[in-house]
């Protein structure tokens, strides 16, 4: 688009910061501490990168975020604006953070282009016909075109994922959500998603949380790689990736790679050991 | 020229083909069946006191310039498309008001659930008295047929939408209205759909039971030999007591083709008002 090497521009939005969150399920009942004593800063523009056993918890903190579930006890500050905390324990959802599932949340039936207009037309920030060739640009920047007509049921669900990513950017969020977005997707498909999101990333800088348990693809992707503990989660170790955007495949092959690899693969093999012998005495 | 290819291969379509095909042996055994004591000197059980297609055809070419068969036939649809209107209209609100509200489910819900296995025929009686004329008490009837399929298939249509959907929609910036209207009707339009295709069917029945059972309205109108006023239901009955067989098949065959149509019109509608579910 612009002919200035956009993974320069500085974002100065997107400063998301969790501190003491604490989330217990069904506390009356069976009390399942999900979270617990997690705190967490991401730079404004960071891809954040959160692994950890299955069950720990990531998803609830991610739901904490979005608004869409409660946190028991803790903050979370998005550029300095309270979303949760003493007194309001649930965020409200906004368009500030916009979560990309893992299934997939294109509404059916709304054509592609239509559904990348759908949030500025919601909020009233465009007219329709506005959003619409906003729309169709942004989508012709991510490889998208001639695919603007076609119903989500129609496109392969890798494509989906990028359309919906691409929906999600159309809100000018501060944060992108990811919660496993490509763990339905064969190696080959996630590797070209991978560049994909890398080169939306580049020319938006928008903060970017994004779960995985994909080690490979956390290191990869991120400026950090967060390693949760196994339930109640927070952070075990917060790794830096000191390999200097932007990134291409060629990365995966270099000796400071599988460093890195080793490094995160040790930590989270521990915890992968603690669940599971959490799982065995719980039956 | 494309158009002439076109219209070739949808009529030499295989599937096509074999339907018309199966159509044809169908009349070919029944006219055999029916003839088997002439030609065979065999009464084949059953089919042989039917009366042959031939002769069906020929009766039922007369009747084609018979005012009082099209006003049966006008009569009967007028009564389906009203009483299948009426369960769409009434049907669907309040299936999306079940769906939606807890509380309106959890007042509502068990009263349906007492009602809805009383076969919309068992209702007969209790209709011809409750309503003043026959014909309100016959479209009365009909509206029952359709109204508990096109409730349930909202409910659930509308109940099983995806959560995420909500989610996605509401950190959007949808308003209550938006998600109504973006998300849960066209969500539950396909399951509307269903429904409706199903209560079509079932209307079709009940119209034809209710007009016998009732005596075709024919307080409203008055039910002359060919049952003119009384729909396709008190047609076939009138034929009956008549002692023309040929007209009941005709009657019968008459009701499959309207219900034909109107399943097949309701399905092309249904496609196009959720064009996401065409294959193309
Ligand atoms: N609504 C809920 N009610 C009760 N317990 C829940 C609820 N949602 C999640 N949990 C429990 O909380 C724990 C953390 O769940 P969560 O989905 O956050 O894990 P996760 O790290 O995202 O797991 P995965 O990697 O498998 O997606 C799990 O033990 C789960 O069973
Ligand atoms: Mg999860």
């Amino acid at each position: 688009m612009s002919a200035t090497p956009l993974h320069k521009k500085v974002a100065t939005r997107g400063h998301l910061k969790i501190q003491d969150a604490h989330k217990v399920y069904d506390p009356e009942g069976a009390a399942v501490l999900a979270v617990d004593n997690c705190s967490l800063e991401i730079q404004p523009g960071e891809i954040c990168m959160i692994v950890g056993p299955s069950g720990c918890g990531k998803t609830t903190l991610l739901n904490a975020i979005a608004g869409f579930h409660s946190l028991t006890s803790g903050t979370i500050h998005l550029d300095g604006e309270m979303l949760c905390g003493p007194g309001k324990p649930k965020a409200e959802p906004g368009a500030d953070r916009i979560v990309v599932f893992q299934n997939g949340a294109l509404f059916p039936w709304k054509t592609n282009l239509e559904n990348v207009a759908f949030g500025p037309i919601m909020q009233g920030t465009m007219s329709p016909q506005e959003a619409r060739e906003k729309a169709r640009a942004i989508m012709a920047d991510a490889g998208l075109s001639g695919m603007e007509n076609n119903y989500p049921g129609e496109i392969s669900s890798g494509v989906r994922r990028r359309v919906e990513i691409v929906r999600a950017l159309m809100n000018d969020p501060k944060v992108l959500l990811l919660d496993e977005p490509y763990r339905a997707l064969d190696s080959l498909t996630k590797s070209v998603m991978h560049e994909a999101l890398l080169e939306i990333y580049y020319r938006n800088q928008v903060t970017i949380f994004f779960i995985t348990h994909d080690l490979e693809e956390a290191i990869f992707l991120g400026h950090r790689v967060v390693i949760m503990t196994t339930r109640p989660c927070k952070p075990k170790k917060i790794l830096t990736v000191d390999i200097p955007h932007p990134r291409d495949y060629s990365v995966l092959t270099s000796p400071r790679f599988r460093e890195l690899m080793d490094e995160t693969m040790e930590a989270v093999h521990e915890e992968a050991v603690k669940a599971f012998a959490a799982g065995e005495r719980e039956g | 020229m494309r158009l002439a290819e076109e219209m070739k291969k949808r009529l030499f379509d295989p599937t096509r083909l074999r339907a018309i095909f199966a159509i044809v042996v169908f009349v070919v055994l029944w006219e055999l069946g029916s003839r088997s004591k002439d030609w065979f000197g065999y009464a084949a059980p059953w089919i042989s006191v039917i009366p042959a297609p031939d002769a069906v055809i020929v009766v039922w070419w007369g009747l084609l310039g018979d005012a009082g068969y099209w006003q049966s036939g006008y009569l009967s649809l007028l009564r389906v498309l009203s009483g299948f209107g009426a369960a769409l209209l009434i049907g669907v609100p309040l299936g999306l008001l079940m769906a939606l509200s807890r509380n309106f489910y959890g007042i509502v819900f068990p009263t349906f659930e007492v009602l809805r296995p009383i076969p919309p025929l068992a209702w007969v009686p209790a209709a011809i008295i409750f309503w003043p004329t026959q014909e309100l008490s016959i479209a009365f009837i009909t509206f029952l047929g359709a109204f508990y399929t096109i409730v349930i298939n909202t409910v659930d249509g509308a109940k099983s939408i995806d959560p995420r959907y909500f989610e996605a929609a509401r950190a959007m910036g949808s308003s209550g209205w938006d998600v109504f209207r973006r998300i849960i009707l066209p969500g539950t339009l396909p399951s509307i759909t269903l429904g409706a295709a199903v209560g079509m069917g079932i209307v079709w029945e009940v119209v034809v039971a209710a007009e016998m059972i009732s005596g075709g309205g024919s307080s409203m109108g008055g039910a002359g030999a060919s049952g003119a006023g009384g729909g396709l239901g008190f047609f076939i009955w009138n034929s009956y007591t008549g002692g023309s067989y040929e007209q009941i098949v005709v009657g019968m065959l008459s009701i499959g083709i309207a219900g034909y149509l109107s399943s097949g019109g309701l399905r092309m509608l249904g496609e196009w008002i959720t064009p996401w579910l065409r294959v193309r």
